[in-house]
């Protein structure tokens, strides 16, 4: 059950990423959706559910990209391993502490990902400090967003539904 | 000791699962010829997810901006763009037969290369990495797409077909940072390339030192390149550096605005002998 809806989840974000960006944020954000899901599912979940989901949702990133297959199913597989350990070593429930997670999560990815592409001789990317830096700030943003959003809203739901029930009384 | 088995298993899944892709890449990069399989593959089975996503959202926008908001203006403004399209477009051709026609080789090429044959296509998503500058097309190989095939907008170059499934197509953008076009300055005639860097910006390059080439030049297609029909536009000279003792080093802002695509024009075939009408469908 919970692997389908991780499964779900990163259908779901790929088709967020490619689709309906385009009508939210004019299709050319330099967030990647995807491995905020990854890091999520990795603390939330574990090392091995961070390998998994990262391997798969890498894996299809690459098949639809027109990259080598592979290399960012890596990257993908290494930093929701290692998010995964993070997660289960270390107490990471605060938003500062998940905001680091999520910067270096997508710095470490930038640094397989750009790097393999460079040793294989396949793609160049200049000097892409500024552009991994912003992708790693809005990774950031978005998955203490995401995590905040999950963990409040259940809590304000029934705060609200009690808050109803006294008025009718 | 429980703690210590999903330790060594997680450990091991993790080698397997990198060993795996280590050997899916090296299988891809010693032997890359075409498009790999799966990637046409599930390139083609997500299309259609995105075309359903895609029609689904855009059902709804236009129901909205078309019935709900904004009914006479929409459909006055949509009228007035295709008009405004039309009339670039044409005016792309005319400045590409203005080209070719100033010398007596031109003449000669112009006997063959004088109309463009393209298919309307509407974009229905982005790329799925950020780090992957590509659009996914409405149109694909039963349309008559097909791999390296030129995208124009109105505005000029857009990119080439990278992967065509049936019903859809993958395009790479000029300004992807593997995506390159045979260049020249319409004023001077300097010819050099004109590559990708991944952001809004492109770099004209081995343009040599001696080339006359000011702020504001209009970079067009050479068509040198055999994908780019001969005389788009590309985009105009925003700084022109010096870059070493023979090259300049020139950044090109595309006259495309890529962030605003929405719908783009694949050329079937670039040329349709000399008295055939171009025809957009």
């Amino acid at each position: 059950m919970k692997t389908a809806g991780i499964l779900l989840a990163i259908v779901v974000t790929l088709a967020l990423q490619t689709t309906l960006s385009r009508f939210i944020m004019g299709g050319m954000v330099g967030i990647d959706l995807v491995l905020v899901v990854v890091v999520y599912a990795a603390l939330t979940s574990g090392a091995v559910t961070g390998l998994l989901s990262g391997a798969a949702a890498g894996l299809a990133q690459d098949a639809l990209a027109s990259g080598v297959i592979g290399i960012g199913g890596l990257a993908k597989t290494v930093v929701g391993f290692l998010a995964g350990i993070v997660g289960t070593q270390l107490i990471v429930v605060q938003p500062i502490p998940r905001f680091v997670v999520f910067f270096g999560a997508t710095v470490l990815h930038a640094l397989i990902f750009m790097g393999l592409y460079v040793l294989l001789d396949v793609r160049q990317f200049g000097t892409p400090y500024g552009a991994v830096a912003g992708q790693a700030l809005g990774n950031a943003v978005i998955g203490v967003v995401a995590f905040q959003l999950v963990e409040l809203l259940p809590g304000a739901v029934a705060r609200r539904r009690a808050q109803k029930a006294r008025i009718r009384r | 000791m429980a703690l210590l088995d999903i330790r060594y298993r997680a450990g091991s899944l993790f080698v397997a699962v990198v060993v795996g892709q280590i050997i899916l890449i090296s299988a891809q990069v010693s032997s890359r010829r075409g498009v790999p399989i799966l990637e046409a593959v599930t390139f083609g089975a997500f299309a259609e997810v995105q075309r359903a996503i895609f029609t689904g959202v855009s059902g709804v926008r236009r129901g909205w901006d078309g019935y709900v908001a904004l009914r006479r203006a929409k459909d006055e403004n949509e009228s007035l763009r295709r008009q405004l399209a039309a009339a670039q477009i044409d005016l792309q051709r005319q400045r590409a037969l203005a080209d070719r026609s100033r010398g007596f080789e031109r003449l000669l090429e112009l006997r063959d290369q004088s109309t463009l044959t393209t298919v309307a296509a509407e974009i229905i998503a982005a790329g799925a990495m950020p780090d992957f500058r590509t659009v996914t097309i409405d149109k694909g190989a039963n349309d008559g797409v097909k791999r390296d095939m030129a995208v124009i907008a109105p505005a000029g170059v857009v990119g080439r077909v990278v992967i065509p499934s049936r019903r859809a197509a993958k395009v790479q953008l000029l300004i992807d940072r593997n995506a390159a076009a045979g260049a020249i300055v319409e004023r001077s005639r300097a010819q050099g390339v004109v590559t990708g860097g991944g952001d809004e910006r492109l770099r004209m390059e081995f343009v040599s030192e001696a080339a006359d080439i000011v702020v504001g030049d209009v970079i067009m297609t050479s068509g040198n390149d055999g994908i780019f029909p001969k005389g788009f536009v590309i985009g105009h000279v925003e700084t022109v550096e010096k870059n070493g003792p023979a090259y300049k080093r020139i950044l090109v802002k595309p006259d495309v605005d890529f962030r605003a695509l929405e719908e783009v024009l694949v050329v079937i075939a670039p040329a349709s002998g000399r008295d055939a009408a171009g025809s957009t469908e």
